[in-house]
Parts: C-alpha cells; sequence; structure tokens
C-alpha cells in the first residue's frame, strides 16, 4: 500500500511512451554498490485498523491531560481549544496546501497568515509582526540574531527568567558566533536591573520573560528603559494569553516581543509542533526574519494579498538573508488565527481572567498548608506559581498521580540546588474541584513529610 | 467580491464559544496585579459569532489550491497526498493531550512512537545516528553544520568553509553564512552534476564540508557520489546529504553506503505529513557513527522495554528546538511508513520515479528538458522556446492555474533559464498525469497562436495577478495599516 | 534600450557622470528592465569611502536583489533621498531621477577603465 494507482496496462503503456523495457532500467543511474540488494529490513504493510490498533496501545501508555489534571506549564498549557477550531485546522484546503508560491490560488493561506500578523500585532503592542517561525525558542534565537545584526555589537543579556530550554537554543545558536550569550540572575523572582544598568555599552540587547519562567509579573517598563539607557534593545518573550491583561512590552517600548503561540489553540502535543510568534517596529521591516503577508490588488483592482518583502529572504538573498528559515509554522499559525477570532476581544479576556483567579485561588489555599510556601511570596504572578515545598519536589508530583494529577514541574530538573521547588501552572480549565483536589493531595503529602524539613542546603530564593 | 478580513466581520457585543462560570471566589484584576502592570485598552480583536467564524474560514479555505484538489507538481516540495489516518493518530488524546515536561515514565508510549520511527529510518538511510529535534529541514542543515563545526573543533581544527553546488537550495548558503562559515560555490557541469575538476580546485585544509543534494535539483542521480564522498573526507571534511529528493530513492539505494556523514530528512515531503500551508515540518537528521557525540541533546535511548531521553551529552551541540522537534508530525509519518510497510516504501520511489520519466517524455518535444536521459523523481524543463514567443515561465505558471491544476516550481533551480521544476510524486494516477500533460501542451500551442490569452492568465481563479510591487512598496502588513490607508481595496 | 552617449558604465550596470571632481552614478535603463520593480535601494550614509567594483549598497526587486558596485573609489558625498519613497523612479528615470549616489573622486584615472556606451552596449550584445 503505498497509495499508488497503477493497473499493469497503465505501467505497461507509461514504460512503452517513455521507451524504456523495463522499469529498472529508469533508475539505471544509480551505481549498483549503493544498491539496495534486497528489501529494508522492515515489517510489512498493515491495514488502517492494525495501525490505529497499535497507536491507541502506545497513546494508553502515556498519561495525557484528558485522564489527568495538568498543572503542568513553563510555556506549554492545557487550555481549551474549541471543536470548530479543530474542524478548521483538519481541512484539506489548509492542511495539505504549501507555501503560497502562487497567490492566485492560495488566497484563504495568505489571508490568514494576514489576519495572524494584525491579531500578534495588536496582542503584543507592536507595528508589525511576521507569518510565525517555529516555536518560542527559535523566536528567541532570531531576536538575538536581529539585536546583534540591528546594533553591531556582540553581546546578548538573557534573564534566567527566560525558559530554560530557550536558553539552551540560544546558546546552541550563539556558538555560530552571531553574538554571545550572559545571563542574569533573578532577585526575588524579578529579573536584575543592576547588572544591565554597569554592563557597559556593547550589549545589542536584553532578553526577559512576562510573565518569567518562575511566573513572576515582570517590570517590563523598568527592563525596557534599563536596556535603553545602555543603549541595547529590549527583547520580550511574552506569553499571549496574559496578553489580553497585562500591558504589553510593545506599549512599553520593547524593540522585539516574541514567544510560544501553543496557549493560543494549539494542541501540547509533547512540545510540537508548536509555534513561535514575533514582532517589531516597522521602521525596521528590512531585518524581519521570516514571511510576510500583504495587501495589494489584482488586475481588476480586487483586494487580495502575497507574500512581501521576499528579497530578505533565504530563496532569493541566499547567503545574506536575515535568516535560514523556509517557512513558517502555517497551519499552527492557523490555529491561533483561528482561535483568537472564536474567543475575541472578551473571550480571551475571559481566559486570562480565569487563570489569573483560580492560580490565585490554588495559591491563597496553599498558603494554609504548613511546611509549603511560595517561593515568591511578595511578587505578583499570573497563572504560574513556584511553590517550596517540605521534601523533595519529585516526590510530590509522583504521590499526585494517585489522585490524576499531574502536579507541576520539579525545578530540580534545571537546578540541583532547588530539588524541592515545584513549577505549578493553572488554566481557566482547571475547575475548583481540581484546585481543591490538588490543596488536599498536597495537605496530606505535606503532613506525611513534615517533622522532616529536610530544606534546601543551597536554596537560592 | 472578496471575503471580508475579521475585522471588518467584527460586531461589538458578538460572542464565540464561552468558558464555564468562574467557580472560585473573584478577587478582580486590579486587586491582583499592580496597576501598572495591567493592560490599558484592551487587544482589539475580533468579536464574531462562531457561525460567523465557520463561514470565514471556511470561506477563505476554498480559495485555496490544495493536494486533495489536483495536482500540484512542485518541484523539490514532494506534494504527495497526505493519508488521513495519520491525522486521527496524532489527534488522539494520549498524543495530542501530552505535556512535554511530563517524566519520561508516563511517557513510554510516545517515547515508543519516536523510537519506532528511528528505527525505520536509520534502515532507510542506512545510518545508525539520528535525532528528531529539528522543527524542518533548515533546521536539520544548521544543526548539522553546527555539528561538523564541533567535530573540526574537537580535531584541533575549525575550519572555514563549506562547499555549495550553484543548484543548490537557497537554505544551504544561508544557513552556512549563519554559522559563522564562508560558502564556496562550485559550479554544475554539462551534465548537470557536480564538476569533479571544479569541486577539487575547491577543496583546500580550510574545507569543512560540502552539502550535496542528491539525486540534484534537477532531478539527475549524482553518479560521481562515490569519488565526491572520497575526494572529501580525504581533505578531512564531511559530507551532507540534502534529502529534499529522498522521495527518488528510498528502498532503492542507501545514502549511508554512498559515504554521507549526515543526511537530513523531510518528513512533510517523503513521508506525507501534511505541508499546512508552510508548515509544520518535520526534520530528522542522520549521521554516521563518529558523529553522534554530537547531536543535538536531549538523545532517546533505550533500556530493555524502557525508554528515557538522556541529557548527559557532553559533546552535544546542545538543544535546538524548545522540546523534542514536532512529535505531532512524528506520529504521522510513523504512521505512513507502517502503512507502506518495507514493500510500499520502495515502491513509493519506484512509481515516483516511473510518474517523472512518463510526465518528462509526454512534455518534451515541446519544451526543452535540461537534460536528455531517464531522470529520477523530477526534471527540469526550460520554457525557453516559449520565452522566444514571448511567453515566460511565470506565464505558463499562471495559465495553469486556469485549467485548476498548480504550477510547478519556477525560476529554480538558478541554473536553468525559465526554468519548470516538475516533481508529480507516486499518487498522481496516469490520468491525472495526463491532464497535465495535456494543459502544458495546450498553453505551448497558445503561446505560439494566442499568446495573449497566456499573458491574460490566470481568469479563472479568486483573483488575478496580483501587483506584488505595490505590495512591497506600500506595505499594508496588518488590518492596522490597512485602516491607516483608509482603503479597502 | 536607452544608452546614452555622454556617459561612461561598468560591467555590472551601474553609469557613471563625471562633473568636475563628483561623479554620479545609477543603473543603467538595461538594468532597471532586467530587474522589474524596483521596490527597495538600499544605499550607505554620506561620509562612506568606497572603493571601485566593490558593492557599496544593493537594489531590490520584487523577487531579486542585486549588489550595486561602485565604478570609482572615493568618499560618497550624497545620496538620492527621494528613492527611499518612491524605488521606481530607478524604472522611469534611470539616468535623471533615478540616481543612486555621488561621489568625490580619488583618483579620476580610474574613469578611463570604464566601459563607453559603445563597450557598454557590445557588452550587452553578449548577453542577448
Amino acid at each position: 500500500m503505498s497509495f499508488v494507482g497503477r493497473s499493469d496496462a497503465e505501467r505497461r503503456a507509461m514504460l512503452e511512451r517513455i521507451g524504456v523495457p523495463r522499469e529498472e532500467d529508469l533508475w539505471a543511474s544509480i551505481p549498483s554498490e549503493f544498491r539496495l540488494s534486497g528489501p529494508l529490513p522492515l515489517p510489512a504493510p498493515l491495514a488502517e485498523y492494525e495501525i490505529a490498533r497499535r497507536f491507541e496501545l502506545w497513546a494508553e501508555r502515556n498519561a495525557d491531560a484528558s485522564r489527568y489534571a495538568c498543572f503542568l506549564g513553563g510555556g506549554i498549557y492545557d487550555h481549551f481549544i474549541p471543536a470548530a477550531l479543530r474542524s478548521i485546522v483538519s481541512r484539506s484546503e489548509f492542511a495539505t496546501a504549501y507555501t503560497p508560491y502562487q497567490p492566485e490560488v492560495a488566497q484563504g493561506t495568505l489571508q490568514v497568515i494576514f489576519e495572524y500578523q494584525s491579531m500578534i500585532r495588536e496582542l503584543t503592542g507592536m507595528e508589525v509582526a511576521n507569518a510565525s517561525l517555529y516555536d518560542g525558542a527559535t523566536a528567541a534565537v532570531e531576536a538575538a540574531v536581529f539585536a546583534a545584526g540591528a546594533k553591531g555589537r556582540p553581546r546578548v543579556l538573557c534573564s534566567t527568567g527566560v525558559h530554560p530550554h530557550t536558553r539552551e537554543v540560544l546558546r546552541t545558536y550563539a556558538s555560530a558566533g552571531g553574538f554571545r550569550l550572559e545571563e542574569i540572575p533573578l532577585e526575588a523572582g524579578r529579573t536584575a536591573i543592576g547588572p544591565i544598568a554597569s554592563a557597559g555599552n556593547d550589549v545589542a540587547a536584553v532578553i526577559w520573560a512576562q510573565p518569567n519562567f518562575e511566573g513572576v509579573v515582570e517590570d517590563g517598563a523598568a527592563l525596557t528603559q534599563a536596556a535603553h539607557e545602555i543603549g541595547a534593545y529590549s527583547l520580550a518573550a511574552a506569553d499571549p494569553v496574559a496578553l489580553a491583561i497585562l500591558r504589553p512590552p510593545g506599549h512599553d517600548g520593547a524593540d522585539v516581543v516574541f514567544g510560544e503561540g501553543q496557549p493560543l489553540g494549539v494542541p501540547m502535543s509533547y512540545g510540537g509542533p508548536l509555534v513561535g510568534f514575533f514582532a517589531i517596529r516597522k521602521a525596521e521591516v528590512r531585518r524581519l526574519p521570516g514571511r510576510l503577508a500583504g495587501v495589494t490588488v489584482d488586475l481588476d483592482g480586487k483586494r487580495g494579498y502575497v507574500l512581501t518583502l521576499q528579497t530578505r529572504e533565504q530563496h532569493i538573498r541566499r547567503e545574506r538573508a536575515t535568516s535560514n528559515i523556509c517557512t513558517n509554522q502555517g497551519l499552527m499559525a492557523l490555529a491561533n488565527t483561528v482561535y483568537l477570532a472564536l474567543l475575541g476581544a472578551q473571550g480571551l479576556r475571559d481566559v486570562a481572567t480565569q487563570c489569573l483567579e483560580r492560580a490565585h485561588y490554588l495559591a491563597d489555599r496553599i498558603g494554609e498548608i504548613p511546611g509549603v510556601r511560595l517561593a515568591h511570596a511578595e511578587a505578583p504572578f499570573f497563572r504560574e506559581l513556584v511553590l517550596r515545598l517540605p521534601a523533595p519536589a519529585e516526590s510530590f508530583a509522583r504521590a499526585a498521580l494517585d489522585r490524576r494529577i499531574l502536579a507541576g514541574i520539579p525545578l530540580g530538573r534545571f537546578d540541583r540546588t532547588r530539588p524541592n521547588h515545584l513549577l505549578v501552572a493553572v488554566t481557566e480549565k482547571r475547575s475548583r474541584e481540581d484546585l481543591d483536589r490538588y490543596v488536599d493531595t498536597l495537605a496530606s503529602w505535606a503532613k506525611a513529610h513534615a517533622g522532616r524539613p529536610r530544606e534546601e542546603a543551597a536554596c537560592r530564593s | 467580491m472578496p471575503e471580508l478580513t475579521l475585522h471588518e466581520l467584527s460586531v461589538p457585543g458578538h460572542r464565540g464559544p464561552r468558558l464555564m462560570p468562574l467557580d472560585v471566589p473573584a478577587q478582580g484584576i486590579d486587586r491582583l496585579l499592580p496597576a501598572d502592570r495591567v493592560r490599558k485598552e484592551p487587544a482589539a480583536l475580533p468579536e464574531i459569532s462562531e457561525p460567523t467564524a465557520m463561514r470565514h474560514f471556511v470561506n477563505l479555505s476554498t480559495l485555496n489550491h490544495h493536494i486533495d484538489k489536483a495536482i500540484y507538481p512542485l518541484g523539490s516540495c514532494t506534494m504527495k497526498y497526505n493519508p488521513k489516518l495519520n491525522d486521527e493518530m496524532a489527534r488522539i488524546p494520549g498524543f495530542a493531550g501530552i505535556h512535554p515536561m511530563q517524566p519520561d515514565d508516563l511517557v513510554q508510549g510516545a517515547l515508543a512512537v519516536v523510537a519506532e520511527l528511528h528505527e525505520w529510518l536509520r534502515a532507510i538511510m542506512g545510518m545508525p545516528g539520528i535525532t528528531t529535534q529539528p522543527a524542518a529541514g533548515a533546521q536539520c542543515e544548521l544543526t548539522a553544520v553546527l555539528m561538523a563545526r564541533a567535530y573540526h573543533t574537537d580535531r584541533g581544527d575549525a575550519r572555514e568553509e563549506v562547499i555549495v553546488p550553484d543548484s543548490a537550495h537557497g537554505t544551504n548558503p544561508s544557513t552556512v553564512h549563519q554559522v559563522g562559515y564562508r560558502v564556496v560555490q562550485i559550479p554544475s557541469g554539462p551534465d548537470g552534476c557536480v564538476d569533479l575538476a571544479a569541486l577539487e580546485r575547491a577543496i583546500s585544509p580550510r574545507t569543512a564540508a560540502m552539502m550535496l543534494t542528491n539525486p540534484n535539483t534537477l532531478g539527475i542521480f549524482e553518479r560521481q557520489v562515490g569519488t565526491i564522498a572520497r575526494l572529501i573526507h580525504d581533505a578531512g571534511a564531511l559530507l551532507y546529504l540534502d534529502g529534499a529528493n529522498l522521495n527518488a530513492m528510498m528502498g532503492l539505494a542507501s545514502p549511508g553506503a554512498m559515504g554521507f556523514d549526515f543526511a537530513h530528512i523531510n518528513l512533510h515531503k517523503t513521508f506525507s505529513t501534511p505541508h499546512g500551508g508552510g508548515g509544520p515540518g518535520g526534520g530528522v537528521l542522520c549521521v554516521r557513527k563518529e558523529l553522534e557525540p554530537y547531536l543535538p541533546m536531549p538523545v532517546l535511548e533505550q533500556d530493555g522495554d524502557h525508554y528515557r531521553w538522556n541529557v548527559d551529552r557532553p559533546r552535544s551541540i546542545g538543544r535546538v528546538h524548545s522540546y523534542y522537534g514536532n512529535f505531532g508530525i512524528l506520529v504521522r509519518a510513523l504512521c505512513y511508513m507502517r502503512s507502506l510497510g518495507a514493500s510500499g516504501i520502495g515502491e513509493a520511489s519506484r512509481e515516483a520515479i516511473l510518474n517523472a520519466n512518463y510526465l518528462k517524455a509526454r512534455l518534451k518535444d515541446a519544451y526543452a528538458a535540461s537534460h536528455e536521459g531517464p531522470c529520477m523523481h523530477e526534471f527540469v524543463l526550460s520554457a525557453s522556446r516559449q520565452k522566444a514567443r514571448g511567453v515566460k515561465a511565470l506565464d505558463i505558471a499562471k495559465r495553469l492555474l486556469d485549467f485548476g491544476m498548480h504550477a510547478p516550481t519556477i525560476y529554480f533551480p538558478l541554473i536553468v533559464e525559465e526554468a519548470l521544476m516538475i516533481e508529480p510524486t507516486e499518487t498522481e494516477t496516469k490520468g491525472s498525469l495526463d491532464a497535465f500533460a495535456d494543459a502544458m501542451l495546450q498553453i505551448d500551442r497558445e503561446s505560439a497562436e494566442d499568446p495573449d490569452r497566456v499573458h491574460a492568465a490566470p481568469t479563472r481563479t479568486p483573483v488575478r495577478r496580483l501587483d506584488e510591487a505595490r505590495a512591497a512598496r506600500k506595505l499594508i502588513l496588518s488590518w492596522q495599516d490597512l485602516e491607516a490607508e483608509g482603503a479597502g481595496g | 534600450m536607452n544608452v546614452p552617449r555622454e556617459l561612461r558604465y561598468t560591467k555590472e550596470h551601474e553609469w557613471i557622470k563625471v562633473e568636475g571632481g563628483e561623479a554620479v552614478v545609477g543603473v543603467t535603463d538595461y538594468a532597471q528592465g532586467e530587474l522589474g520593480d524596483v521596490i527597495f535601494v538600499e544605499l550607505p550614509a554620506p561620509g562612506t569611502r568606497v572603493a571601485q567594483m566593490k558593492a557599496f549598497g544593493t537594489i531590490d526587486a520584487v523577487k531579486t536583489v542585486s549588489d550595486l558596485f561602485a565604478p570609482v573609489t572615493g568618499e560618497i558625498v550624497a545620496v538620492n533621498g527621494a528613492l527611499k519613497d518612491d524605488p521606481a523612479l530607478v524604472n522611469r528615470s534611470p539616468y535623471k531621477d533615478g540616481w543612486m549616489v555621488r561621489i568625490r573622486l580619488e583618483s579620476p584615472a580610474e574613469v578611463n577603465a570604464l566601459l563607453s556606451a559603445d563597450d557598454y552596449e557590445k557588452s550587452l550584445g553578449a548577453h542577448a
């Protein structure tokens, strides 16, 4: 089964037309030493229902958010995805089209990109958004490359409040020579301003996150001001849901606002495919990485859409392109667009407000549990918070599984000095029953682990 | 009448799907957040009902060409049919609803999918090392060039240059530049393949690697690949396969045996995952044994029937993706391979080659082929004869749209004048190929008899030719810009 | 195709008009025709020093981008600001309103090495 429709008669007719006696003659140019002598050492084809059975068995071995209350976050969240969105995103017309090389027969894809750009612009408070990038981490890389190129300076400062994986990806790409990455610490959950102010005058950019990885809402205006005072760009990794109620970095003068678009209608799907958004000021549009859709007219004067400023891109500018990226993340950007259209202004605000309220309800109730504390009790937060537990967080996470709870991300995975810290995310989907169950589970676990308060030896916060 | 934008459809007060009521005590944004961190003016997102939104997006969708409508013969893009079971499997809650930070023992099924996919791809490529972390082919290239640099640096010599043939995809030189290496471009010979003499002149102790597309972008198998590999290896450099054209040799030939040190695979091309209007792609990078330590981390490991991600990889170049790559795409690709099985994988490539050769045979009298003789899974025609009559490749592409078909890739590769690069893939039937060939032949006749008709095309599409210069000179990139213009088009 | 007699040319399709110690530079009618609609011209700031036959800027059309090569060595004393708002001047008026930069000549002898109108037309013959 290879999805080929071919009768023997057709095959004979085709070979005859080509003028070769045997099919093998068509690949005679492959030298024999590279040919496979027999069939691949792989199993035989399976019928659809055999395949479905295998995949369903595999799927059952995963603890997914339909069976567990998911309190995991860190950039990827279990938000509500409307059924209408799934219906649209799975349409062949969108899913099986390619990059709009022929705009006359790709107006659907192009208008969606245009609407996506418009809504990202609106959310971020910037002036131009591109057609999307692979994910939030590579968007951070593109932001750093963009800043280093525009400023002609080598250093990029990155707050440790930026997702640890994003920082790892930045390090991978920085090694390519485009920029030098230096990290600046958090103080009481917020990015320290001091190290920015004293960083000198060869810094291209400061990267920070809103809210940051530990859930804290940063003082974006102060960070952007500090960056600008040393002549650097302010690059903000923003949570798109939070932007419904938080002051967008664009309103405080940030130079790039980028981030992970998964919370806007994209399934968690074990972390991929994701989608990165990227927005800048109009004056810099020629340095913008990635694709861009714009409005024009056709021969009859009718409104239409095309990819524009394509000479920035690799297929034309080759080694001088603004980025080597070849596509956008079309289907995921479509999901973002449909999500924002369906939820709308009020709906997105409701999602954000509910995240905020539910997270604070959980925090308040957890505050009553002896031995458990909020790591950054004084700092404002949005939908995520760090707990400091009386014993290793991994142990609580395991215990919570029995109550069908995915309890959070133990921060010891990123920082061995903080084994008792747990990052907990609360979305609009977590009902009061979920939240109360979480509190009960944590309370009984904490009680069992009280009396032996193994404080973390070298705790940072 | 063009489809209105969401902004134009918006009516204050209209609402889409709702949330459950807040069932915890409401404290209010003003109490929970400092006033200076709160958004002052709400984001001006559209306000529309769910039925209106559905109509909007369904109407937009009908403006697209797509594989389930008709042939989509973009060269180098492998626009084959996307089996529907693939999507169904990726949407199972046990895959779509798992969070990437779940511990390994709670995602063993997901890891088993990745492991089995790796096993199949290793067998197809004949290469032992693998990562599925890159999000797309271009990111595979970048990953490999970073790995090559790490490999050379470990040997005390970072080197400076990467050799790229002039027929290469634009991503190759772009990637090389991004990593800080210098591009050394070499010309193709008259047969369309790498000019060995030019290659020998280009190779030096500074050469870090060579990137080669095989079959190349002309659809010709680089017969000298063995010699190329030897020359590159003798210089201490590494050979990279740009696998954009893997659909020409699955189950027929082994990239590992050809001497490639790296090979990338585009799952969205060869392994039928949907192109999605430009993404998500799925990137796979296969490597020779000696390069495995440099693979991006984490790396998937198996211990009995238990799988785990290993992050303890001191020589790894690091992470290139937020998590583990495009997992949902990996599910789809494995589902496809399971449908094909060992026999179907080879069959797909063989049938793709047959289709390309048949189409070439039908067209080569009317259009100049870039090269004589059989092609692999794609071929390049030149519209030079038609251009002499005033009809360019672009015009031919636009006229094809009037037949309800998609155009081939045009003006690529750069080394062929007025190039039309055609890749039918194996999933087109003879009937579909004949219809395409008939349309192309009719357009050739029109180029002689009625060129204005071709120049005026397309006329049966949702819009006619679009003014791209105007779009680039007067940038209107959002509703906000459109409003500021005061123009509705 | 228009190849004014009084100008000198490069084989990369720039024209140059010497006026005293300075030279005005643009691209030829042939070049603008091959490029198609020009959408952007990137030029260096006045005060930048350029060297003969080194790239000093780029010219973007809808789907191509080309380097601009300096016909002579010297300092850029002026750039055509009108191209910023109306890059199509290069298409409409390549030899007049679409000029790009004014260069103060360092070695006037360099001009002698450039192509005459006849030579430039011959070099185009090879293309056609």
